[in-house]
């Protein structure tokens, strides 16, 4: 272990095999049961499974809407974090602690509140009704869950790097005759554009795999209001183990291939001067 | 303050832009959580203490608190091992080491159900291990607590990696010079410095091991009084449309979420904002 170790403290050995065992036996050796366990089908029965209508209706729903709903969380985001960062206001610890709520409170539970708030009689959708807008049941449900869902990741990934941007180059534009809209614009925004990325990425994530906070509000009728998830969790019910393996395997490459191209965007982004 | 700064925008503006973010904060983040509490008590106080007396509900939220009182001391004792490893030693993969553990979070609460399912069902590769033992994993509590496990597994070792790394060793070779062996290292020495952070790690990952629904909704198997936790018992009430029961437990839920948000501040301000994490 000499060319491990090359420190003085103790206790690296145990530590790593504990680690080693419980990251093989929790998630590397379920993970890959995962990824064998469609081909049982052939390919043929996978491509099967992963191409009715309604896999491909779920699909687009769940990636869609959030994709949609990440999109939203920017600028929703972005306001959030600069009022947060930027202005002292009395309430303004409360308010910011209160951000996490989307994520403290279990998703069952944001879930079925969602849906009193927004059915044609809750709070806001006997607002909304009159106007003809419907939320609860609708595709536009499942959206506004995972816009509440999404929005801490983008606040949370913007404010550390809102809170270390010199003030210099702020003040630098504005000495150099730029307007306070133009400084931000050309100045903030762009030495933002990482963090929103990767903020962007955070939600969507998130969005794509979200189940508890979506099931309630969204109706679930096949076809217009169904998100991948569910249709995971219907295959079990039928004892499908294979379809549901190959719709979950499907959902996770394309989010890791959405994730990794962020990743490739944040990164050149960076280097870029 | 009648100025304004070049960088900072007119006090008007600054006005309208805080009362534009508060009012939408309010609406959509303090409006679910008080409707919760509303619904609940919508047909007084009597009828939520008979939601709570009620034998299923009992029955959810002993199971809930045992569900997490295995799983996150175990997530604790994994987590700090894994941040021992990787927060003080260097060695080749520790990267990768790091990706693994962070993995479950970016996996659906639903697939992390489904993958015990695979592995404890029919045809799975421990499925006849399991029935050779006579251990019933799935719709039951083992299945529940390890779906519980895969998801709250990152919470200890992401919270405590990078406050170790940022911390050095240089106290703990000190100790091992002055001639401590290990435990008393531990100890004495790093224990004491990560507590607080350990203290939080340990919070997100018990607010989630209780709130967790997708992925034991997928292994619980819904039988109601016996596999049933907290978070599946307000889908089945709320399905009955029994609101006042559902309501009921999810504002046991949101005292919680509540209870663990005022405690993270708490920590927040001992260990700075910047060790922040995301439950």
């Amino acid at each position: 272990m000499a060319r491990f170790q090359r420190s003085a403290l103790p206790g690296f050995t145990p530590a790593l095999g504990i680690t080693l065992t419980w990251v093989s036996l929790i998630v590397l050796l379920p993970l890959a049961s995962l990824a064998l366990r469609p081909w049982s089908l052939g390919l043929e029965g996978v491509w099967h499974a992963i191409s009715e209508p309604r896999v491909a209706a779920a699909l687009r729903l769940s990636f869609g809407a959030a994709l949609l709903a990440a999109a939203v969380n920017v600028p929703l985001g972005l306001l959030t974090a600069w009022v947060m960062v930027r202005y002292r206001f009395p309430g303004r610890d409360l308010a910011d602690s209160l951000i996490d709520m989307p994520l403290a409170l279990p998703t069952a539970v944001a879930g079925i509140a969602l849906t009193a708030l927004f059915a044609p009689n809750g709070w806001i959708g006997a607002l909304l009704t009159p106007l003809g807008i419907k939320v609860a049941y609708t595709p536009l449900g499942v959206l506004i869950a995972l816009i509440f869902v999404g929005l801490p990741f983008m606040v949370r990934t913007l404010e550390p790097v809102l809170m270390d941007l010199p003030l210099e180059s702020e003040e630098a534009a504005a000495t150099l005759g730029a307007t306070r809209g133009q400084t931000l614009r050309r100045v903030v925004l762009p030495a933002l554009a990482p963090a929103l990325l990767a903020g962007f990425g955070a939600a969507l994530a998130r969005g794509v795999g979200e189940y508890g906070s979506v099931i309630f509000i969204a109706g679930n009728m096949p076809m217009r209001s169904e998100i991948a998830p569910l249709l995971i969790v219907i295959r079990l019910e039928q004892l499908d183990y294979a379809g549901a393996a190959a719709l979950a395997l499907v959902m996770l490459l394309v989010s890791f291939g959405l994730l990794l191209l962020l990743n490739i965007m944040q990164a050149r982004m960076r280097r870029r001067p | 303050m009648t100025q304004t700064r070049p960088t900072q925008e007119r006090p008007a503006t600054r006005a309208a832009v805080i009362a534009l973010t508060l009012v939408l904060l309010t609406g959509f983040l303090l409006l679910p959580l008080l409707v919760v509490f509303v619904e609940a008590f919508a047909h007084g106080f009597g009828a939520v203490l008979t939601a709570l007396s009620e034998p299923d509900a009992l029955a959810a939220i002993r199971l809930t608190l045992i569900v997490a009182a295995i799983s996150v001391p175990l997530n604790t004792v994994c987590g700090l091992a894994a941040a021992w490893c990787i927060g003080r030693f260097e060695f080749p993969g520790r990267g990768l080491l790091m990706t693994l553990i962070e993995l479950p979070f970016s996996v659906s609460p639903v697939v992390s159900g489904l993958v015990w399912v695979l592995l404890f069902g029919t045809n799975g590769w421990l499925g006849t291990v399991a029935d050779r033992a006579n251990v019933q994993v799935l719709f039951a509590l083992p299945g529940l607590v390890l779906a519980t496990v895969f998801v709250t597994f990152p919470f200890v070792a992401r919270t405590l990696i990078p406050l170790m790394r940022e911390q050095g060793s240089a106290e703990e070779e000190a100790a091992v010079t002055l001639g401590a062996k290990g435990w008393r290292v531990f100890w004495h020495v790093t224990l004491p410095n990560i507590r607080w952070g350990l203290l939080y790690g340990v919070l997100l990952c018990n607010a989630r091991a209780m709130g967790e629904f997708g992925a034991v909704a997928v292994v619980s198997g819904h039988v109601r009084g016996q596999t049933m936790t907290m978070p599946l018992q307000v889908e089945a009430l709320f399905n009955d449309y029994d609101w006042v029961g559902a309501f009921t437990i999810a504002g046991l839920l949101s005292l919680l979420a509540l209870i663990t948000l005022a405690v993270k501040a708490v920590l927040e301000w001992r260990i700075g904002e910047h060790g922040r994490a995301l439950i």
